[in-house]
């Protein structure tokens, strides 16, 4: 199977550049986790050993730790795990969901001593000593849990070996590490080159039948195969991509990906969007990129108490009164009015609607565009991991793009001649 | 898009008794659709035969129908109900084939019934296994591969397509005749060849084995507006051969990476969809090749079942009541989760802790039986605990099963053993997790015991941690707070620390919580916390935060009975719920704690809190702890749950527990001997001669002085566990030599047996200065038949008024001799007018729900009222909860009978030979279920009890008749009426010449020892097998006769033909077929049959000229 390769792996880990010493450790050292607002944790370390500085987030999925720790837009974040075992499955190269793993911290409750799957090719614990995260294993993650749940997500530390020190020291150091609010962050996770993901490599049989630029913004490996199981071209671009850029690959639809950091600091994607919609060019956006057609469209984001992370997250699709399990790993979530068809402040995209919510707490999962071709969902229809409820959105993608584009009219085909959801 | 409005009424079949497969679960579930039914407003009707449920409680239904759940009876219900729905999802198999007849038969067209909750198209999709494997195809996955052969030639070249090992399966044979598992060549040749002479069509199926792949179930829900949620994942610790309900099973699922949970989710939508189930639950089971992640959809279930239960506790996701939610129309996003509140049922539950159920299983009451683990389900009860790892949770799951032995044993095993360890563990056996485990220990590889038990080396690899753990525990100096904080941690028990270190459990315990290592309590909230949670489901973990919040009042707890078993079921479970809502409603904080995921008792919104934690004295304890340190405790109960907290009673007070009700002081008067003996004196009663004997020579002496026969016991008895009826020396010999360890500590009680006595049963409430006889019970069967076997009936159909005031008098004098506060019961045996005390149990008993249907009077809310200090005559005139006057054995004439009749399982097991076991009754319990029969009149109740039970008596045709010499007299009036009713009357040997003599045309046949003539003439048990026979009625007698008995009540037993083996209830059942023959049944609500009972009690008070109650 193919993988999306097309940046260096050993490429320095800026996230973690606070002092990863990567030391596999043999006996389990003991380990500090410091919270911003001062609560302590003590438990042994996992995976390398070292200082570990970041935003502290739960993510509660019960299966699918290789793709949590891989995707980009965990990046610069400490990730407690609220299922009990984690490592059980070991890691193995189809999983990953990037090139490598981009959690700056992780923290579990219980990490496996003997990985056992008939896909596992190394342990978690070797993984992720290899690639310098360091983590904890052995605290009460549930109290971590319930901890960020009240006082809303923080900085935090993770201190093991010869990185612990008084408790003032250590947390001292979390308080002078960057918050997560204001970071721009998505040029660091993004591929410096472009590259092509060909629907032939993902089981497509002809000619493709249409093309999209993809901006990658943290983007999952899951996403471009997603649009090429169903014919779609996929034209990966750097994050600091122009129009130009975009125009070059002559693109039936654009993308913009999930990714990392604060969406307020993302003005020049937001530009970049603009400028593409202007040209009527049919939109999907991810995550990230949902968050960046708000603010094209004049919206505001804000940032959520301790956001949405997991994979049983259920969002209710307004169009069809459906209700969808989702994948979501978002902190962040775009202001829309929640309520019917509303014109867009960027007055000339015409009217918007929110078209997809969140049934645990009402925020918005899902806007679109009602006089453009544009649509965006703050989940993430690939889920990897999981579940696939949400897959039909590349379908609906491609019908906009046959609606809107009637220069490849004739590759055009309805979605219901595309390959199956889930081939992989 | 809200509930319907055009639903005012439904019809709720329930499962009715308790069998292995179908247990306690739907009792549940069926408790749960009723509450929704009602708070929705509907009129709500329902069909259940069991009485010891808390859904059959007349306060849970407007019409609640203590019936036979068959068509004919339904089919009544519904036409004087008139029902506008019948939902069957909830009642487990029974409901579900029910709601089949009745759609096939037309009923439900005919009175314009829908069926709501499923329908009949999918249930076939769903139960039809070829039809199923279409729908699987369709789905684009696999079931296992198979060809359909007709010679020899086709089946070895379909082994070039499937492989070895393969099953081979004869078609349309019974029972399974002819099926095998071909390992090579050589045995397919043989299995072929039999199986294709076995087979009426000279077809085989044969199929690839998927024997040790890894198994996987997916609890789903889904709505009308085809809304899809998987509830729970559940991993099977044993691959695939062994029933899920006999596997430990594990949730979630452990050992899957994403993509393959994924797989098996997309499949499972796919499947629901296509299969076409409308709303509710379903489970959908697979396997999963461990060296190739290739998966086979194995079966579905298109209902909620046993597993929808566990998985319902495993996740605070409460399936039967959502499924019962969406039946009525609304849909998953309608539905908020009530843990969280403010979120919707439309969603997945995550987990932060791990849960494990272990089954229980009683092989030790059919020693005949092989104890391989197969495919048939044959435990009788399942314990679950949950904790924050794999290991905690196993380890709290084994010591809540209360068995001697579940606990894992780490002393040292020799390095001989270790060969034979890993041989026998190839055999899925109750053993197994024990032998691997120790097979580990002796030093034996994770790699070596998955080739033996294909069990996933995860799990291997968890239990040589706890391996390892012993052994740190082992070496450690002394009581360290680090060794004690990680043995806690992976679910060591004081005990088995105490064992590895050479110290007592209360040294251990002492200073474990010297040092501060205790427990603290998490939340089952179904999304690891990410929400707040406001329901108090909480487990015990050593780990770092407690969640128990303050709470303002102290509080009562309420100990459960732990898992079911043979002995001590679902009625005790009954009575804690009654406690739990009577103390709720009399305004008290009530605390359940119990380990048995398929009770009423451990649904979250039961009790105040709910800690689903073990019940030993360790773990309650614990419990107890956390309790006072956030409010206070007023007290426990321990005398509802059964001989579980019973026993748990002495060493609670002794902790300084308050305990409510009857005190331990008490209770060991009860139970003890010696004490006991004082007790009758006093009261001027008597029980059988008896003696206690340590030594073979102590039990002669006791023996000679009593006179044979002698019932012999262990000291410590539950469910008649050991209990046998010896008519002789050599037989006294041989059981005082095989049956029991006995030390004087243990020693062997020994009794008269008293020959053809009626054994009498009593349920009363007593509060210190006055008594309420709940309600006097007649056995059926004679004394000697355990009398959790025996059928009973209420009010006593031949017990003069003397004897029932003597067994007043007798009760009352025991009940304050012992200073019983609460609940008592008390057997009797009446023999030549003589009364006798059996025994005296001072808690809830089996009976205590049976005698509050049959009476309408709430026993268990009344007992534990008492314990909290209201007296019975408050309980009459303020409380309105016992009648102003009169109780259980003043029952006007015309009250309704009620026959309670017992269940037995004995078509489960089979000896190593393939036989099903003997299905006589004896002094040891056996039965798992019960069911009741009501009605104007004794013949007709017992007629609907044996329908029940499954047993239904037939109304014509041909009676098998063959007794021992003792009881020829007795048996000849009834032989000669069913003769002249028009039965065929077919009979051997000796009972053929007598029934001839006395003018009783008896049709002989030959005996199972005479074997088949020459011409080829049948025996008696070929009569029975081949279904010509449509009663048997065999009274066991010694010697080579014993043998031809067995041989046609196990013929009689494996395909379902009625088979009566005591005299007692033959009568009773010439009685009822003649009943059955002349009278229509009519159907009769409990609400029916209590207002009845009020107009008659009131009428017969007026008469008196006794003030009315208004």
């Amino acid at each position: 199977m193919p993988i999306v390769e097309s940046n260096d792996v050993t490429d320095p880990n800026p996230m973690t550049s606070t002092a990863a010493t990567a030391t596999a450790s043999a006996a389990p050292e003991p380990a500090v986790l410091v919270l911003e607002d001062g609560r302590i944790f003590r438990g042994t370390s996992y995976g390398a050993t070292g200082t570990a500085l970041g935003e502290a987030v739960f993510a509660t999925g019960m299966t699918g730790y290789q793709e949590t720790i891989t995707d980009p837009s965990y990046a610069r974040q400490l990730v407690v795990q609220t299922a009990p075992h984690i490592g059980n499955t070991g890691v193995n190269k189809d999983d990953a969901e990037s090139r490598r793993i981009w959690v700056a911290g992780y923290i579990v409750r219980e990490a496996a001593r003997r990985p056992s799957n008939w896909r596992s090719e190394r342990s978690l614990d070797e993984e992720l000593a290899e690639q310098g995260v360091v983590g904890i294993q052995g605290v009460d993650t549930r109290a971590i849990t319930r901890h960020l749940r009240e006082h809303k997500t923080m900085r935090a530390g993770i201190f093991s070996g010869d990185a612990v020190g008084t408790d003032k020291e250590l947390l001292d150091a979390v308080l002078a590490s960057a918050p997560m609010e204001g970071s721009r962050l998505a040029e660091e996770v993004s591929v410096d080159e472009a590259y092509i993901v060909e629907p032939k490599d993902w089981g497509w049989d002809g000619e493709p039948r249409f093309t999209i630029a993809a901006i990658d913004l943290g983007i999952k490996r899951m996403t471009p195969i997603r649009f090429a199981e169903r014919g779609v071209r996929v034209h990966v671009l750097p994050a600091t991509a122009t129009l130009a850029d975009v125009q070059a690959v002559n693109p039936d639809g654009f993308f913009m990906s999930n990714g990392p950091g604060d969406p307020a600091t993302a003005d020049n994607q937001v530009k970049l969007l603009r400028s593409v919609l202007d040209e009527k060019i049919p939109y999907f956006g991810i995550c990230f990129g949902n968050q960046i057609l708000g603010r094209a469209l004049g919206f505001g984001t804000y940032k959520l108490r301790y956001g949405h992370r997991g994979i049983n997250q259920p969002v209710m699709d307004r169009r069809t009164g459906k209700v969808e399990i989702t994948s979501q790993n978002h902190g962040f979530a775009v202001d829309a009015p929640l309520e019917g068809a509303t014109q867009a402040p960027e007055e000339r995209f015409g009217r918007v609607e929110v078209s997809h919510v969140s049934l645990n707490d009402d925020v918005v999962e899902g806007l679109s565009c009602l006089d453009i071709p544009a649509f965006s969902v703050q989940y993430h229809p690939e889920a990897a991991s999981g579940p696939h409820d949400a897959a039909y959105l590349f379908d609906r993608f491609i019908d906009l793009m046959a609606d809107a584009a009637p220069k490849s009219a004739a590759a055009a085909t309805t979605s219901t001649e595309s390959k199956t959801e889930d081939k992989k | 898009m809200p509930k319907r409005t055009d639903l005012k009424s439904v019809l709720v079949i329930g499962s009715g008794p308790i069998v292995i497969g179908q247990a306690a679960e739907f009792d549940y579930s069926g408790t749960q659709a009723l509450r929704v039914l009602k708070e929705e407003g509907l009129r709500v009707i329902l069909v259940n035969s069991n009485p010891a449920t808390i859904m059959t409680d007349p306060e849970f239904a407007d019409a609640t129908y203590i019936e036979p759940i068959t068509p004919e009876v339904v089919e009544k219900i519904i036409a004087k109900e008139r029902p506008d729905a019948v939902l069957p999802t909830l009642g487990g198999q029974t409901a579900l084939n029910t709601a089949i007849a009745l759609d096939k038969n037309g009923v439900l067209e005919k009175y314009n019934v829908e069926l709501i909750g499923a329908n009949i198209a999918a249930i076939e999709l769903g139960e039809d296994r070829e039809k199923f494997k279409g729908v699987v195809e369709r789905c684009g996955a696999e079931s296992a591969r198979s060809h359909i052969i007709h010679t020899i030639d086709e089946a070895l070249a379909a082994a070039e397509d499937l492989g070895y090992p393969m099953v081979v399966r004869p078609s349309f044979t019974m029972g399974g005749l002819g099926s095998g598992l071909a390992y090579d060549e050589s045995d397919l040749r043989r299995i072929v060849g039999q199986g294709l002479q076995y087979s009426p069509t000279s077809e085989v199926l044969l199929e690839e084995s998927i024997l040790g792949w890894k198994e996987y179930e997916l609890e789903m829900m889904r709505d009308k507006n085809d809304n899809v949620v998987v509830v729970c994942s559940i991993e099977n610790f044993d691959p695939v051969g062994v029933h899920t309900g006999d596997s430990i099973t594990v949730a979630p699922a452990l050992t899957l990476t994403d993509r393959e949970y994924q797989r098996l989710r997309d499949i499972s939508i796919a499947v629901i969809r296509e299969v076409g189930v409308d709303t509710g639950g379903c489970n959908i089971q697979f396997a999963v090749e461990p060296s190739t992640g290739r998966v086979v959809v194995i079966e579905m279930n298109p209902r909620v079942s046993r597993s929808s239960a566990l998985a319902s506790k495993a996740t605070g996701f409460a399936i039967a009541k959502i499924a019962t939610k969406l039946s009525l129309g609304y849909t998953l996003d309608e539905i908020p989760n009530d843990i969280t509140q403010k979120t919707p049922a439309s969603f997945e539950p995550t987990l932060d802790y791990v849960v494990v159920k272990v089954p229980r299983f009683a092989f030790e009451k059919f020693p005949a039986a092989d104890p391989t683990l197969t495919t048939t389900m044959k435990s009788v009860g399942e314990a679950m605990a949950m904790g924050r790892n794999f290991t905690e949770a196993l380890q709290k799951a084994l010591r809540s099963l209360e068995q001697k032995g579940s606990q894992l044993d780490f002393s040292h095993v020799p390095e001989w053993e270790v060969a034979e360890l890993i041989e026998k563990a190839k055999r899925p056996t109750t053993e197994r997790l024990h032998q691997v485990q120790r097979a580990l220990l002796g030093g034996a590889t994770v790699e070596q015991l998955f080739e033996a038990t294909k069990i996933d080396p995860w799990y291997l690899d968890q239990l040589q941690l706890l391996n390892e753990i012993s052994a740190e525990i082992r070496r450690a100096a002394a009581l360290t707070p680090e060794m004690l904080t990680r043995a806690k941690r992976h679910g060591f028990s004081d005990e088995q620390i105490g064992a590895l270190t050479h110290n007592s459990e209360d040294v251990v315990r002492g200073v474990r919580q010297a040092l501060g290592i205790r427990p603290v309590y998490k939340t089952v909230d179904t999304c690891a916390a990410e929400f707040a949670a406001y329901t108090p489901y909480h487990y015990s973990s050593y780990d770092e935060e407690d969640e128990v919040a303050l709470h303002a009042k102290p509080s009562i707890l309420i100990l459960g009975s732990g898992p079911n078993r043979i002995g001590q079921g679902i009625e005790f479970d009954y009575s804690c719920v009654h406690a739990s809502m009577a103390l709720r409603k009399a305004g008290y904080e009530t605390v359940m704690v119990n380990c048995n995921p398929e009770t009423v008792s451990t649904d979250y919104d039961i009790s105040t809190r709910l800690y689903f934690e073990p019940l030993t004295l360790e773990d309650v304890l614990e419990v107890i702890a956390a309790e006072e340190r956030t409010g206070g405790v007023m007290g426990v109960f321990v005398q509802l749950g059964g001989q579980t907290p019973l026993k748990l009673a002495q060493q609670l007070a002794d902790a300084g527990v308050p305990i409510l009700g009857t005190s331990p002081e008490a209770i060991d008067l009860a139970e003890h001997r010696g004490a006991f003996s004082r007790v009758l004196d006093k009261g001027g009663l008597i029980s059988p001669k008896n003696g206690t004997a340590v030594s073979f020579d102590d039990a002669k002496k006791i023996a000679d002085e009593i006179g044979y026969p002698v019932l012999v016991r262990p000291s410590y008895v539950l469910g008649g566990r050991g209990m046998e009826i010896v008519y002789d020396e050599p037989n006294l010999s041989r059981y005082i030599a095989n049956a029991t360890e006995i030390t004087p500590d243990h020693p062997v009680l020994i009794d008269r047996f008293l020959e053809d006595a009626v054994e009498i049963d009593v349920d009363a409430l007593y509060d210190g200065t006055e008594m309420y006889l709940g309600g006097i019970m007649e056995h059926i069967e004679e004394a000697g038949i355990h009398s959790g076997d025996s059928a009973c009936v209420l009010p006593p159909i031949t017990l003069g008024n003397n004897v029932l005031e003597r067994v007043r008098a007798a009760t009352l004098a025991i009940a304050e001799g012992v200073g019983v506060r609460g609940l008592i019961n008390i057997q009797f045996a009446l023999a030549s007018d003589v009364l006798y005390v059996l025994e005296a149990n001072p808690r809830a008993s089996r009976t205590v729900p049976f005698v509050s249907k049959a009476t309408g009077v709430q026993m268990a809310k009344a007992a534990a009222l008492i314990g909290t200090g209201v007296t019975i005559n408050q309980l009459r005139s303020a409380y309105k909860m016992l009648p102003e006057t009169g109780d259980g054995s003043t029952l006007p004439l015309d009250a309704p009978v009620s026959v309670k009749e017992a269940v037995l399982p004995f078509s489960r097991f089979r000896t190593m030979e393939g036989k099903v076991v003997d299905s006589l009754l004896g002094p040891e319990m056996r039965s798992t279920g019960e069911v009741m029969g009501i009605d104007k009149h004794f013949d007709t109740a017992f007629a609907k009890s044996q329908a029940a039970a499954n047993n239904a008596l037939p109304t014509e045709g041909k009676i098998f008749v063959s007794v021992a010499n003792r009881d020829k007299r007795s048996v000849i009036m009834g032989v000669k009426r069913l003769s002249d009713l028009g039965f065929e009357i077919v009979s051997t040997g000796g009972t053929a010449d007598v029934l001839r003599r006395n003018g009783i045309q008896a049709t002989p046949v030959r005996k199972v020892a005479e074997g088949s003539s020459a011409e080829g003439e049948g025996t008696i048990a070929d009569l029975i097998v081949a279904g010509e026979i449509d009663m048997v009625f065999n009274t066991p007698s010694g010697g080579e006769a014993r043998s031809d008995g067995y041989e046609l009540r196990a013929a009689a037993t494996s395909i379902g033909v009625p088979c009566i083996t005591t005299v007692a209830e033959f009568n009773a059942a010439v009685q009822a077929i003649e009943a059955q023959r002349t009278y229509e049944w009519s159907v009769t609500s409990l609400q029916e049959h209590a207002a009845s009972l009020a107009a008659s009690q009131n009428a017969a008070q007026a008469a008196a000229g006794v003030p009315q109650n208004a």
